[in-house]
């Protein structure tokens, strides 16, 4: 069942004098089984837009739909949204909070009525699809490492069996090998367990590589919501709203410039050589 | 959520108050509360309303942000008066059941609305119109003849600052700290009181962590920027006492003494014990 | 590149370690003692002066490690770590090691302790004693370094990543002290966060001549760099100019560590064939090598 954001407005301190506009008459439909990437600024309403999903936050105007339902229907049953729409926040200390990582899993599964052994048939099962190491099952979840516990956190999430999958910045303060393997490990979840991710980030290298859909937040607006290709032509617009585009992208964009047969497209360094060089060799 | 609460009831505007000294702010509290205490007639009471009453106009902020504070002490307010009514010894004015309200108890009962009304309003001034900062410069000062006791008031000032700064930060990571568990289905309304302190668990448990981590980093970074206890600091805004900050303390000082010595007078203090008197007796 | 070429002075060490060796014992819940753990393994490293000096490494190959030596925050269990002249382990100079030896630390709301922008930039020279009249000045001209003298009546709380994290160097250089230490600065930033900051850490650098250790895994903030030294496992496994460094692309990435873009395309082109130098560091000099070409 698609989620769907219809004319959604936030808006903080409205009474004062100065009320800021988190979010600004935002529409988005998100139907299941996509890969979606949400990048933007600080403070351009991307942590705000992720938190209406799950009822989190409820819009000060406009609706969200999920299943059908209107989940800012006062009835509404929050606590079954959320089973369906998982959300993992940046920092994983914040939520690990158990004596050993896999009774931190059953947490989730517990709470939305999971018996004890459903949740931790839940827990091994979500553990197993993060590649959690399984010496570490009943390890103490402040001895992990940074990626062990962001795993940890994710199968917190996913143990509840959702049907979407936010993760907010998932690869915050990881090095480049421990961002290249929670990513791969999220596009596996999408690939063989079907699950519909919206990835929010502001490194723009992690959303090109992965995604099909990309979402450009501004000012609590959507300002582009097209395939990464197209996005990512707008290079001189995204820079304005203090958003760095793909190193390989912009040093292809400026070959075609300087008269270049380049594919302007690029995302990786990989397709860029191979395009420069493929140009380069035509030249000749 | 959580972040609507406000800490420090500073009121930002621009008044002689604000500007005083906190030295001067804090001992005014303090015999003032001094004086409010030793009151025997109601002479002392008059004189000390209309003290504090010249304050209030002289700070500029609103009277219902002074009364704020009355609500939060409206529990022991109304304990002090029932106990006062019905345990003081005297002369009966009603009696039912077992309990009995005496003309002693009556009085006793309205000095103490009077005084802890007034202490609550008195020190609700000075919090108002001193930013918590100041408030820990003054005290720091104030207190800084304590250092011969061997009490380290340099430092205890810095915690009580570094308490401020993150007392916001700490709030803020609550905030997110329960949205994270509310995302995993946790659940901080429904159920008893027992239930409700159990569903806090995933909230502190990672709160606590996080507080001990930042306190480590911190205890670090002020190492790293040479901070060895309080001695041999200079500061970058000493106080330093004004012309004006002189002639509030001899206000105050001249008030008070005459506020006390009016209100302990014992011509005044014995024409109204037998005007009491003559009235119960009637 | 883009920098003029620096005069140097060999015998200006402003920081030299020597075989610096750091052990601790691991313990189990119980305080048992289990093993022990060499986060410093022999690290040789030294900065003169007015230098721009890279310390490269993923999480926990040592180089937070080493940079807390710098500070004498940790003591060395072999080896010495000498700073302006001074042994780290001499008990009477601990605080002219740590006023020397200014550090700004990763995570930005857990070391300003002011409650507004410039008491925060005034702390460390209250610490050391320095007069009222001075501090005011040190606050202004520290705060004027790093762009934020704007901001100097703000609460911390209300400022950005990257401005917080510039507040945090600017309290540093208002200690005046001989060089800057930076341990991962950006590592919790925004782009845009690491941008500003980077900028303001390379100012310091080419205007006020501040010798500065800039300690990150992200390898495009030290494309600029004088040195560069690398870390693995405790040990210094690379050392050379950026452009050195950054021609070893397999090395570095079995170090796992992130090669710059232009480079990485660099690298490459070249395997396939193409004349390309070694070492190429930014978009331009990419664009320039590949346009020759042609």
């Amino acid at each position: 069942m698609p989620l769907i954001l219809d004319h959604v407005s936030q808006i903080y301190n409205a009474d004062t004098e100065n009320p800021v506009k988190a979010l600004d008459d935002v529409n988005l439909v998100i139907p299941e089984g996509q890969f979606i990437g949400v990048i933007g600024h600080t403070g351009s309403g991307k942590s705000t837009l992720i938190q209406h999903m799950n009822g989190l936050i409820l819009p000060t105007s406009g609706n969200v739909y999920y299943n059908g339902k209107d989940i800012t229907d006062k009835d509404f049953n929050k606590k079954e949204l959320r089973k369906h729409v998982g959300l993992v926040f940046q920092y994983p200390e914040h939520q690990l909070f158990e004596t050993d990582v896999f009774a931190d899993v059953c947490f989730g599964p517990g709470n939305i009525g999971m018996t004890r052994k459903e949740a931790e048939m839940a827990a091994f099962d979500a553990l197993r699809k993060v590649s959690f190491p399984e010496d570490l099952y009943y390890a103490s979840v402040f001895e992990l490492s940074g990626g062990q516990k962001r795993r940890a956190a994710i199968a917190g999430v996913l143990a509840m069996k959702p049907d979407f999958l936010i993760l907010d910045e998932p690869t915050a303060g990881l090095d480049p090998v421990g961002r290249t393997e929670i990513l791969d490990m999220v596009s596996e979840l999408h690939k063989t367990a079907g699950i519909t991710i919206i990835l929010v980030s502001h490194s723009m290298e992690d959303v090109a590589r992965y995604v099909e859909r990309v979402v450009v937040m501004d000012k609590g607006r959507v300002a582009y919501d097209d395939v990464p290709r197209e996005v990512f032509s707008h290079s001189e617009e995204l820079e304005a709203m203090g958003l760095a585009i793909p190193e390989p992208s912009k040093i292809a964009r400026q070959l075609v410039k300087n008269g270049l047969d380049v594919d302007p497209g690029v995302l990786t360094s990989e397709e860029a050589a191979d395009s420069i060089y493929k140009a380069l060799m035509k030249n000749r | 959520m959580i972040r609507d609460i406000t800490i420090g009831q500073y009121y930002q505007t621009k008044s002689v108050m604000h500007r005083l000294d906190p030295r001067v702010k804090l001992l005014g509290t303090l015999l003032f509360v001094i004086a409010i205490f030793t009151y025997k007639n109601p002479v002392g009471y008059v004189l000390g309303i209309i003290f504090l009453c010249t304050v209030i106009k002289l700070s500029h902020v609103p009277i219902k942000f002074i009364t704020k504070g009355l609500k939060g002490i409206l529990m022991i307010l109304l304990l002090t008066v029932l106990i006062n009514l019905f345990l003081t010894p005297g002369t009966a004015l009603v009696s039912f059941w077992k309990l009995t309200i005496t003309y002693e108890g009556v009085a006793v009962a309205l000095t103490m609305i009077l005084r802890l009304t007034m202490l609550i309003m008195g020190s609700s001034i000075v919090t108002l119109t001193t930013t918590p900062n100041n408030l820990t410069d003054g005290l720091e000062k104030g207190l800084g003849f304590m250092k011969i006791f061997r009490v380290p008031v340099g430092d205890v000032a810095m915690m009580m600052s570094i308490a401020l700064r993150f007392i916001p930060i700490l709030l803020e990571e609550t905030d997110r700290i329960m949205k994270a568990q509310l995302a995993r289905g946790a659940d901080f309304e429904s159920g008893n009181l027992v239930k409700k302190a159990r569903a806090l668990v995933p909230v502190l448990v990672p709160l606590f962590v996080s507080a001990f981590r930042r306190a480590g980093d911190l205890a670090m970074a002020m190492e790293a920027r040479c901070y060895r206890g309080g001695d041999g600091r200079t500061k970058m805004k000493p106080l330093i006492y004004k012309k004006r900050d002189v002639i509030a303390y001899i206000v105050l000082f001249a008030f008070m003494v005459i506020s006390i010595w009016m209100g302990r007078w014992s011509v005044i203090t014995d024409f109204f014990n037998s005007l009491y008197t003559d009235l119960i007796l009637k | 590149m883009g920098k003029p070429h620096k005069v140097k002075l060999k015998s200006m060490d402003i920081v030299k370690t020597d075989n610096l060796v750091f052990e601790y014992i691991r313990r189990d819940d119980e305080g048992n003692p289990t093993g022990v753990t060499t986060a410093l393994d022999h690290v040789n490293i030294d900065v003169r002066q007015g230098e721009f000096v890279g310390i490269l490494g993923h999480n926990g190959s040592g180089k937070s490690t080493f940079a807390k030596h710098l500070n004498a925050i940790l003591y060395p269990t072999e080896g010495t770590v000498i700073v302006n002249g001074m042994n780290t382990t001499d008990e009477d100079k601990l605080w002219d090691v740590r006023s020397s030896a200014g550090m700004v630390f990763q995570n930005p709301d857990n070391q300003i302790i002011g409650q507004v922008v410039e008491e925060d930039v005034g702390f460390g020279p209250e610490n050391l004693g320095v007069p009222t009249k001075e501090i005011w000045s040190r606050v202004e001209e520290s705060l004027r370094a790093v762009g934020m003298l704007e901001h100097r009546l703000k609460s911390p709380g209300k400022l950005s990543g990257g401005q917080k994290q510039r507040v945090s160097i600017a309290g540093v250089l208002a200690m005046h002290p001989k060089c800057i230490i930076l341990d991962e600065p950006t590592a919790m930033l925004d782009p845009s966060g690491r941008r500003e900051v980077v900028r303001a850490i390379r100012g310091l650098n080419d205007v006020e001549k501040m010798t500065v250790i800039l300690i990150t895994h992200y390898m495009d903030e030290v494309v600029h760099a004088d040195r560069i030294f690398v870390m693995d496992k405790g040990k210094v496994v690379m050392q050379g100019t950026p452009r050195e460094i950054f021609s070893e692309v397999p090395a570095l990435e079995a170090l796992r560590l992130d090669v710059p873009g232009p480079t990485r395309i660099a690298w490459e082109l070249k395997r396939k064939g193409l004349p390309l130098p070694d070492g190429i560091l930014t978009c331009e000099e990419l664009i320039t090598e590949i346009e020759k070409c042609r």
